[in-house]
């Protein structure tokens, strides 16, 4: 049992300090029925590495690894290069085996940062201030509903079609249980429901909440809904699923999006067929007090050395029990350092540079794409995503393609099965991953489904 | 006989700390200080390349283009080393013991950070077809099993993303069950000894959140438990092992008298490193326990998250499990989504969160279940349980324990400031272990006792470690005790001195500003666009 | 006339206007602080409401209404300075002004000479 290093004799010299005479003795308050007699039903003695290895080995061998097969998949998870130092740098002891930074003092790597992490964020947001993460985007999405209720004191949230139908369901299950009313409407291909968000909204409106780019990849001024939503004293929620798109396109915060939230993963993190991922949540700084999750922020120590704390923990559930802003306790630690130390390596050039080769790489794609007898790609602008609608149901049409080898797009029909005017709708997203081959065999494959 | 022929003798820390020459770089030889990457970093550095050069010829933005950006870059050396030395301020259970009690800082083995990189689990997206993924289905329903056989339960849902998430599907199950009969109940109890998550997670779930009293021997009060019980109170939320470290040994009378009225037991699994192999929740009447994965299971805790709460439920709750979740099939593993779950026979109260969970997390736990195996993870509850016994019997005479007369202790030891020198109180024998080497326990937590100090040694200490602590935190609890007030300067040795928690309150800085160009202050965020 | 509560509220009667703060007591058992939320002018309190809140670096509680009325000005200076109540609690450190609904909601409440000796027996 490589993991124990207590020997035999030791447990004997710790008892005799103890004074019993055997380990039972110390579960004496667990009653005689509560207790197990025998080793856990079914489950094997304790393994070597090398047979864990084999084991676990085989299940990853039966997945279709993302990297290996021409690979188009996007709608709230994105495949980019991570850089080799990022995860060398997540694995180093003292972050993956620390804690969270109670004990300042010795916690500074982690503290700092998270400051950083918070900086690149609500700038990378265009926001003023940013918190130390959450779970995911999903998450931060319904926390940045809570909130905007919270501020305004009202319970309508417009929700825009064109946000990703995974988190209008995780919106749904809480408004179930905290009283919000939501507005929200299925996608079209004729384009965005913005005319729909702006005529809805009314006084008892707290938020609306839009994606960009949205779940059909398309992008969109925000501006005009910012104005409209703030006309009536109501918030303008951004969501963000593709940072990167933040390399070359506005930032909702530029815009006017008061809580602009999203998710990190396609920075330094990984597909990890959904998690962990990082949620991003960035602010005003008016309201910075009504924000869940944790916030690290600048100080001085007794020498007067700048230094780090958590810090407004008030908010949070471990001082404030049932009248915290969130029942979130941790963060997203490690995540957020891979998503910061990404960052770092790019910079804003790099980020710029990358940005701008998915945007020509996606533009490439589409147009080829475009071209396939029967298929059609929707009018308007996006970034490194956008929608196809096939001659045919495109979600028989992914499977297809798996049989031939080639990760082949999101069908609409699994995001919103049952809905007959998006059956044939295919989300294809492009990133810098994306090689010449790819691409020839993505049309090859879809040439063929499409006939 | 010689003594001491070379002169040198270790200097106490009050010697060695008026004295320290100050260096012309803020560094001390291996501690290196580091200037944030605001500073160090330019908006034109990079460290990343590319196969491929942008030619903006024409593009498909519509005129969103954006211009004002401003995020500083390094190259590769310069990154590694920023985050290498920044890395080495902090501690970490690889260099020490971290006995932060309920926290189960234990070791986290490698092999499961080999295992959650390998391709077949890191690099398969969430959404892809599930014929393609199987391997990873395949994954999350082995771990689910030994999930449900480890605890005793019918069911488990996967998804949560943490404990405060899992509670809340607890909680949620909960609520949707009492819908689904009818009967609206609006309180939930909780100890007051509870972790803070428990009233936050049942207030959200808008539950009206009633206190239940602690009994003088660390435990919940049963009458008064008993006496509170009706037809409004939808749950009761118990921490087993409890928060104080003890084990609540009526579990199994308190969960027949929360159903004989009507209501349901929630567990908090936080403590279940304590128990594990040895005792299954399900056994003792529980309807609904989160499992911190990266307590009991040892994914790594990562400077604060990620974490993974996975929920085990019991028969009656089952069906109000959130989505999505794994089946098998004779087809192989699929996944259960809105589109299936009323064919799956699923009442589900809805999704919690976009995808399936922390699949990273779950490679890693499995790969620690493996490993264990059923007879390694009964030796960790043993040997976790013993050390916090040797803990508590080896600290006893200097340190108050307010329960340790009721018995023995399980995974965790508490103590209190109780018999310490005016003035002095626990945060200054926290500090004064940081200049000893070792990381602090939980302080003032739970808050049933004055003062808290809450030590989980874990079972990956080895004695030799545990002895030592013992011989230090035995001298701080002497030095507390006659009110020595160099320990009221500690930490000396620590990259930082005690911070500024009031000024960072006070006036929050919560990102970097970059000084305006005249020196004066240009305002946080005011880099950015768009007021 | 001074009046204090049994949770450490005072309230400093002029005419029926009443201004209500913490007693020094509850500043020195919270500690440095460094947030108060205060009500706006207008709000309607009962006695016994949750009329604001205030923090320190770990702690956060309410400030309960000592008597019930309508509120008529809080505080500016808390939200630039919220040290003034450690300071000057029962004077500068005011949270809020209401005029009384009830002048004889006071008679529940201890004159200054009470609540110092009641202080001393915590």
């Amino acid at each position: 049992m490589r993991y124990l290093p207590l020997s035999e004799t030791d447990r004997a010299e710790m008892m005799d300090v103890i004074g019993v005479g055997s380990i039972d003795e110390l579960f004496v308050d667990v009653p005689a029925e509560a207790r197990l007699d025998g080793p856990v039903r079914g489950l094997s003695m304790h393994a070597s590495e090398l047979s864990v290895e084999r084991q676990l080995g085989a299940m990853a061998a039966k997945n279709m690894v993302a990297g290996e097969v021409p690979f188009f998949l996007g709608c709230g998870a994105y495949r980019h290069h991570v850089p080799a130092s990022v995860d060398h740098i997540i694995q180093r002891g003292e972050f993956l085996t620390a804690y969270t930074p109670y004990q300042p003092e010795i916690a500074q790597g982690t503290l700092q940062v998270l400051f950083e992490f918070q900086t690149q964020v609500a700038r990378l947001l265009g926001c003023e201030v940013a918190n130390a993460s959450m779970y995911d985007g999903s998450t931060a999405c319904w926390e940045a509903i809570g909130m905007a209720r919270r501020i305004t004191r009202r319970t309508g949230a417009i929700l825009s079609s064109g946000l990703h139908p995974h988190y209008v369901s995780v919106a749904k299950t809480m408004a179930r249980f905290t009283g919000d009313v939501l507005d929200t409407g299925l996608p079209s291909f004729e384009g965005t429901d913005t005319e729909r968000l702006i005529a809805g909204i009314t006084k008892e409106t707290s938020c609306v909440v839009v994606q960009y780019p949205d779940i059909l990849g398309r992008i969109e001024d925000l501006s005009p809904i910012a104005d409209a939503a703030h006309a009536v004293g109501a918030l303008l929620i951004a969501v963000v699923t593709e940072p990167v798109a933040l390399g070359l396109i506005k930032a909702p915060g530029e815009m006017g999006a008061d809580i602009v939230v999203g998710e990190g993963q396609s920075i330094g993190v990984g597909l990890q067929f959904g998690g962990p991922y990082v949620g991003l949540f960035a602010t005003r700084e008016k309201y910075v007090r009504q924000m869940p999750g944790r916030l690290c922020g600048e100080t001085i120590d007794a020498e007067g050395k700048r230094g780090f704390v958590l810090t407004l923990s008030t908010r949070e559930q471990h001082i404030r029990r049932e009248k915290a802003t969130s029942n979130i306790c941790t963060n997203s630690g490690l995540c957020a350092l891979a998503f910061s130390v990404h960052m770092t390596l790019l910079g804003e050039k790099g980020l710029r540079t990358l940005a701008g080769i998915n945007h020509a790489r996606a533009v490439e794609v589409a147009g080829r794409l475009g071209k396939i007898a029967g298929v059609t790609l929707a009018d308007g602008a996006f970034f490194n995503e956008f929608t196809l609608q096939l001659p045919v149901e495109a979600r028989p049409a992914v499977h297809a393609m798996v049989e031939r080898g080639v990760l082949g797009g999101v069908s609409l029909g699994r995001l919103y099965p049952g809905e007959a005017s998006l059956a044939n709708g295919l989300v294809l997203a492009v990133t810098e991953t994306v090689t010449d081959a790819d691409i020839d065999a993505l049309e090859a494959a879809l040439t063929e489904c499409c006939a | 006989m010689t003594i001491n022929p070379s002169g040198w003798r270790p200097a106490s820390p009050s010697d060695v700390h008026g004295d320290v020459p100050l260096t012309t770089t803020g560094n001390r030889a291996l501690m290196l200080e580091e200037g944030l990457l605001f500073e160090v970093g330019s908006r034109d550095g990079t460290g990343v390349d590319f196969d491929f050069s942008v030619e903006r010829t024409s593009d498909r933005l519509g005129g969103l283009v954006r211009t004002s950006l401003d995020l500083p870059g390094l190259s590769e050396p310069e990154t590694v080393r920023h985050y290498t030395r920044l890395s080495r301020q902090n501690y970490a259970i690889d260099l020490g013991l971290f006995p932060l009690g309920s926290c189960t800082m234990k070791h986290n083995p490698r092999l499961n950070e080999k295992m959650a990189r390998l391709p077949g689990f890191a690099d398969i997206h969430p959404l892809a077809p599930q014929e393609s993924v199987q391997g990873a289905l395949e994954l999350i329903d082995t771990l689910a099993h030994w999930l449900i056989e480890l605890t005793g339960m019918s069911a488990v849902a996967m998804s949560p993303k943490a404990g405060a998430h899992g509670e809340l599907c607890g909680i949620l199950s909960i609520r949707a069950a009492l819908e689904a009969r009818g009967d609206a109940r609006s309180v939930v109890l909780v100890p007051e000894s509870a972790h803070g998550t428990n009233p936050a997670t049942a207030a959200f779930a808008g539950y009206k959140v009633e206190d239940i009293p602690a009994t003088a021997a660390g435990r919940v009060d049963l009458e008064a438990l008993r006496a509170r019980l009706g037809p409004d109170v939808a749950a009761v939320m118990i921490t087993n092992p409890n928060t104080c470290g003890l084990f609540e040994p009526d579990m199994k009378g308190i969960s027949d008298s929360v159903h004989a009225a009507g209501a349901f037991v929630y567990c908090d699994g936080a403590n279940f490193n304590a128990i594990v192999g040895r005792v299954r929740p399900g056994d003792l009447g529980i309807d609904a326990m989160h499992i911190n994965l990266h307590k009991t299971f040892s994914t790594p805790h990562g400077g604060g998250g990620p974490g993974s709460g996975p929920v085990v439920l019991s028969k009656a709750l089952m069906p109000f499990a959130p989505l999505p979740f794994v089946v098998k099939s004779d087809g192989g593993y699929k996944l259960v989504e809105e589109e299936t779950a009323l064919a799956e026979g699923s009442d589900s109260f809805g999704r919690m969160v976009a995808f399936h969970g922390q699949m990273g997390m779950f490679t890693r736990a499995l790969s620690y279940i493996l490993s264990h195996g059923a007879d390694g993870l009964r030796q960790v509850a043993e040997d976790a349980v013993l050390n916090a016994n040797y803990l508590l019997r080896s600290l006893e005479d200097v340190l108050d324990a307010p329960f340790a007369h009721s018995g023995p202790c399980m995974h965790e030891a508490i103590f209190s400031d109780k018999g310490f020198a005016e003035g002095f109180t626990t945060i200054d024998v926290a500090k004064g272990l940081i200049d000893e080497g070792f990381h602090p326990m939980t302080m003032y937590f739970p808050l049933v006792v004055h003062g808290a100090m809450l030590i989980e040694p874990t079972e990956t200490e080895s004695k030799a470690t545990l002895d030592q602590f013992i011989v230090a935190l035995r001298s701080i609890a002497e030095r507390a005790r006659v009110g020595d007030e160099a320990l009221k300067a500690a930490p000396v040795f620590a990259p930082r001195r005690r911070l500024d928690e009031t000024l960072a309150a006070r006036k929050p800085v919560l990102a970097w500003k970059t000084p305006a160009p005249d020196g004066a202050d240009s305002g946080a965020g005011a880099e950015v666009g768009g007021r | 006339m001074l009046y204090f509560s049994k949770d450490h509220e005072w309230v400093r009667v002029e005419g029926v206007v009443a201004t209500v703060g913490i007693s020094d007591h509850a500043q020195a058992a919270l500690g440095d602080i460094v947030f108060a939320e205060v009500p706006e002018a207008g709000k309607v309190l009962a006695k016994g409401d949750e009329a604001a809140v205030v923090e320190s670096v770990k702690a956060a509680s309410d400030v309960y209404a000592p008597v019930g009325g309508t509120v008529t000005e809080a505080n500016p200076a808390l939200g630039d300075d919220p040290a003034i109540v450690n300071r000057d609690p029962e004077g500068e450190g005011w949270f809020f002004k209401l005029t009384l609904s009830d002048p004889s909601e006071l008679d529940g409440l201890m004159d200054e000479a009470a609540y110092r000796d009641w202080c001393k027996t915590l």
